[in-house]
């Protein structure tokens, strides 16, 4: 071996199959093969910080739900755990959008790719819309943490039509740790919802460039990525739901 | 010898694989099995199961959130270098849970 | 090949010799050519400028505190304003200095080059890293202008979240920036060592800088984001008061600091690894010989960075964690030692039977290793539980972590400017006098901290701007180690900036190193290579640069 530099191209096309090279091929990638995938990884890689973004508040919910957990079962009971539901199948039925969206633009059906990513968002508007009259409810019920915050409603529970309490009664200081639970609710909820609103964003920009066609001639890479990145926070928000919502719902039995 | 530069780091097609197109059918099954799951979570919680609970559910969610990864986010299609760096996070996540609750669950057994 | 000579310096005829007239320098014209650049050499150029304006601040913050700590009485700066000195001197040193300065610099600059590629994966997020980095710089500085913060750059709860009224939120906003850019540095390299890598340019034919950088860039991808969770919860906790970290709400303080180590400690090693990696490179290079057991260096690199995932509540063994997880930590601690003395050894075997030259890389490399092993073995002493009761929040500490930061790492990233100076600029800088400054450099170092552990040893505790009178003459011989350090850090600025004018022209390969990064001109093109190269040979392979070289067209000497 006298030279250390030989050009691949020529005697590596004989061996290739035969591809178009796309107008978004960047010259430091040799193959477009290579660009997908080093932008696919990527994109993990990003997720990556993601979960250990998330990880952070996630620990210091399962740290404070373990030290309070009467005030965070009777804080979590006065979620509305119908519209989480609902906001959950929203949420999936969004990603699924999202998934067939990648499947179009991979078998080139523009017009398809475009309604579903109009799906896709639709269904991400629908959930932030959910969510915006479940921050309402709260607020009106003087749960937001801070100066309104009423903490008398978990130490005197209001009676049902039986005059039994319809939660266990907080001892005072128990009581006032459920602020932990709904700070912890919308700190997570919140920055998951920041999430979404920056994927609505970016999906805009995805329709409007789906469109014009730019993804349905073999470059699918931007919807790929993007994809993943929606399906993570539907996957942050899978566990959020149990996780807030459901911790006990039925916590006079013990 | 081949014709073709070999390829060490098999920079231009790693593992050879493929590149699988998952379908709409396989997609509706995994959505219709998440909503599925979403229900069952759902009615798991007005059980009473005592300690259960939490696990089931968290059971739940980790089943839930491995199929959107495999299929909807094409995992189980892909390279192993994918699916190695999606189980590195999982466990620098389960890391950071699991020693720090170290601290927080020893601290009640008192000093020695 | 003159065997008797004491330098392995090769330059070319200086008579004729030129800079070429196409290098990525000469590419394009114009600031903003430089502003919205992708090319990756550019990029670590404009961190190289920017990261030696920062490093500055910090020093002269260094300089303030140490001029405080000439007399026992607190006589020159008010008590918080002390507090903001070496809160300043800390967060800028570490976030804006020690954290980016290899990876960004030599790391942006050599990695597709030792690679065998173009460029890195992602040339725009590598311009976005520069831009982060800058804001969140400026935001920093902002914060200085504004009043300073004086939390320690730790941001210990509670005192960051409930004691303190300065301008801790900007401060985290601006580390909050900067850590992007830390991580998409890191994820730029994981993607581009993994899927760029030239034909034939398998993993353990890399080389061992591009390893170290590999095993940084994991840290940084994982750890970073959790530092940006703990101070996000700490902004949140100062402006709506959510009782997270608050005993009152029920909070614990303590959680912020697990998260915070969570990512601080893997953040030392994020500063370490890539330094060892250029050590790795500038110690083969000036022994003429391959690295002793490039597989086990390669690996302890990687071993390093899991390893620094298991370790961080040694930084809270007095904050009131449980006894028993700091027993686990303790050995924890131990285990992760292992590595880096592996590195260690490797390079002690490396230079056994070398032909050892000592250029001024070489003087900076044989630092390292020696203050490195100081600083990481006193890391062994503090990881030891009863010991660290006693030495923690003394100078100890602060004698220790400047050990393996300052002696250690600032040494390597010296040592890597001076080894690829001729690459990057196509110029030699003036051998006698970096010569001088890497002695000055090393005098003047030792002078600063090895006083300092004995202050520590002795009691004397960090962060107060008094203390008893019978530490002064410590006190005094670390401050005059100060000034002349601070010399030997500001010689190479002087005489680097002037030989990219009036340097020698330094050709190809000065050093006659392996390594593709040597077989391309200097400076390089802007796209590298005209044709990809192929790898067919082991790295630091001397004897294929000897069969190479000998085969090339040589004037008669």
């Amino acid at each position: 071996m006298d030279s250390a530099t030989v050009n691949p191209q020529a005697e590596h096309d004989s061996a290739k199959h035969h591809h178009v090279s796309l107008p978004q091929h960047r010259h430091h990638f040799e193959t477009e093969e290579q660009q997908r995938e080093a932008g696919s990884f990527g994109m993990w890689l990003f997720l990556l910080t993601e979960i250990m973004f998330f990880g952070g508040m996630f620990f210091a919910y399962l740290l404070y739900r373990n030290w309070y957990y009467d005030a965070f079962v009777a804080a979590s009971n006065t979620l509305n755990v119908k519209m989480g539901a609902a906001n959950t199948a929203i949420l999936i039925t969004s990603g699924f959008f999202m998934a067939l969206g990648v499947w179009a633009a991979e078998v080139r059906k523009k017009n398809l790719l475009v309604l579903f990513l109009i799906l896709t968002t639709v269904f991400g508007c629908a959930f932030l819309g959910v969510k915006y009259f479940e921050y309402k409810e709260k607020f009106e019920l003087h749960h937001v943490p801070g100066n309104s915050f009423d903490v008398s409603q978990f130490i005197n529970p209001p009676l049902n039509a039986q005059g039994n309490a319809t939660r266990p009664p907080l001892p005072p200081d128990m009581a006032q740790k459920t602020q932990l639970f709904f700070f912890l609710y919308f700190a997570m909820t919140g920055m998951h919802a920041l999430h979404m609103i920056i994927g609505i964003v970016l999906l805009f920009w995805l329709m409007g460039r789906a469109q014009r066609g730019e993804f349905t001639e073999g470059y699918v890479a931007p919807i790929e990525n993007f994809g993943l990145y929606w399906h993570f926070v539907d996957i942050v928000w899978i566990f959020l739901f149990p996780l807030l919502y459901l911790i006990n719902l039925h916590p006079l039995a013990h | 010898m081949s014709e073709h530069i070999h390829d060490a780091t098999n920079v231009t097609n790693p593992e050879h694989a493929e590149h699988h197109i998952v379908s709409p059918l396989e997609y509706t099954v995994v959505f219709v099995t998440l909503l599925l799951c979403t229900a069952l979570t759902v009615f798991a919680a007005t059980l009473d199961l005592g300690v259960f609970n939490p696990i089931v559910a968290l059971a739940i969610a980790s089943f839930k959130g491995v199929i959107v990864i495999l299929f909807f986010m094409h995992v189980k299609y892909q390279s192993n270098l994918i699916k190695m760096t999606v189980g590195a996070g999982f466990f620098t996540f389960l890391v950071l849970i699991t020693m720090t609750l170290s601290d927080y669950i020893s601290r009640a057994w008192g000093l020695w | 090949m003159k065997e008797h000579d004491n330098s392995i310096l090769r330059l070319p005829d200086q008579a004729t010799a030129q800079v070429p007239k196409k290098n990525f320098i000469t590419a394009e014209d114009g600031l903003m050519s430089w502003l919205l650049t992708g090319d990756h050499k550019r990029i670590a150029m404009l961190y190289l400028f920017s990261i030696t304006f920062f490093f500055f601040i910090g020093g002269a913050f260094a300089g303030l505190i140490r001029l405080e700590l000439l007399t026992p009485m607190p006589d020159l700066v008010a008590s918080d304003t002390y507090n903001k000195l070496f809160t300043m001197h800390g967060v800028i040193m570490v976030f804006l200095f020690l954290v980016p300065s290899v990876p960004a610099t030599l790391g942006n600059f050599l990695i597709p080059i030792m690679l065998g590629a173009r460029d890195l994966a992602f040339p725009k997020i590598n311009l976005l890293s520069w831009y982060l980095y800058i804001i969140g710089g400026t935001l920093t500085l902002t914060a200085l202008v504004l009043g300073g913060v004086d939390t320690g750059w730790t941001f210990t709860t509670p005192l960051s979240t409930h004691y303190l009224n300065t301008h801790v939120v900007t401060t985290a906003t601006a580390i909050f920036i900067a850590g992007f850019s830390s991580i998409f540095t890191g994820l730029n390299f994981i993607v581009t060592i993994h899927r760029m890598r030239c034909p034939g340019m398998t993993w353990f034919r890399m080389p061992l800088f591009v390893w170290a950088h590999y095993a940084a860039s994991i840290l940084m991808v994982l750890g970073t984001p959790v530092l940006a969770i703990a101070i996000v919860l700490v902004a949140l906790e100062r402006t709506i008061g959510i009782g997270v970290f608050d005993p009152t709400k029920g909070g614990d303080p303590l959680l912020f600091q697990h998260l915070f180590w969570f990512y601080s400690h893997p953040a030392v090693y994020i500063m370490i690894l890539p330094g060892m990696g250029v050590i790795s490179e500038v110690i083969s290079t000036f022994s003429r010989k391959r690295v002793f057991g490039y597989t086990a260096v390669a690996f302890s690199s990687v071993a390093i960075a899991l390893f620094g995932f298991f370790v961080w509540e040694h930084h809270m063994f007095i904050m009131g964690v449980s006894n028993y997880s700091a027993l686990v930590f303790s050995l924890l601690t131990m285990l992760v030692a292992v590595p880096s003395a592996i590195k260690i050894f490797n390079w002690a075997f490396t230079l056994q039977k070398g032909s050892i030259t000592f250029e001024t890389p070489m003087l900076y490399a044989f630092g390292f290793m020696g203050l490195f092993t100081i600083g990481g073995l006193t890391g062994v002493f503090l990881g030891s539980l009863g010991m660290d009761i006693q030495l923690t929040e003394t100078y100890f500490i602060v004698a220790h972590f400047h050990f393996v930061m300052v002696g250690g790492m600032l040494m390597a990233f010296l040592s890597g400017v001076h080894f690829w100076w001729p690459k990057m600029t196509g110029r030699m800088y003036p051998e006698a006098l970096s010569k001088l400054a890497a002695v000055v450099t090393f005098i003047g170092f030792n002078l600063t901290f090895l006083p300092q552990f004995i202050l520590g040893y002795l009691g004397m505790p960090r962060r107060y701007h008094s203390y008893p009178p019978e530490f002064q003459i410590l006190n005094v011989m670390s401050t005059a180690g100060a000034t002349v350090l601070g010399i030997g850090y500001l010689m190479p600025v002087i005489y680097l900036a002037w030989s990219l004018k009036y340097g020698a022209v330094a050709g190809d390969n000065p050093w006659q190193a392996t390594g593709l990064e040597w077989q391309i001109q200097s400076p390089p093109l802007t796209e590298n290579f005209t044709e990809i190269p192929i790898m067919d040979h082991e790295a630091y392979d001397y004897e294929w640069l000897e069969h190479k070289t000998a085969h090339e067209v040589t004037t008669v000497g």
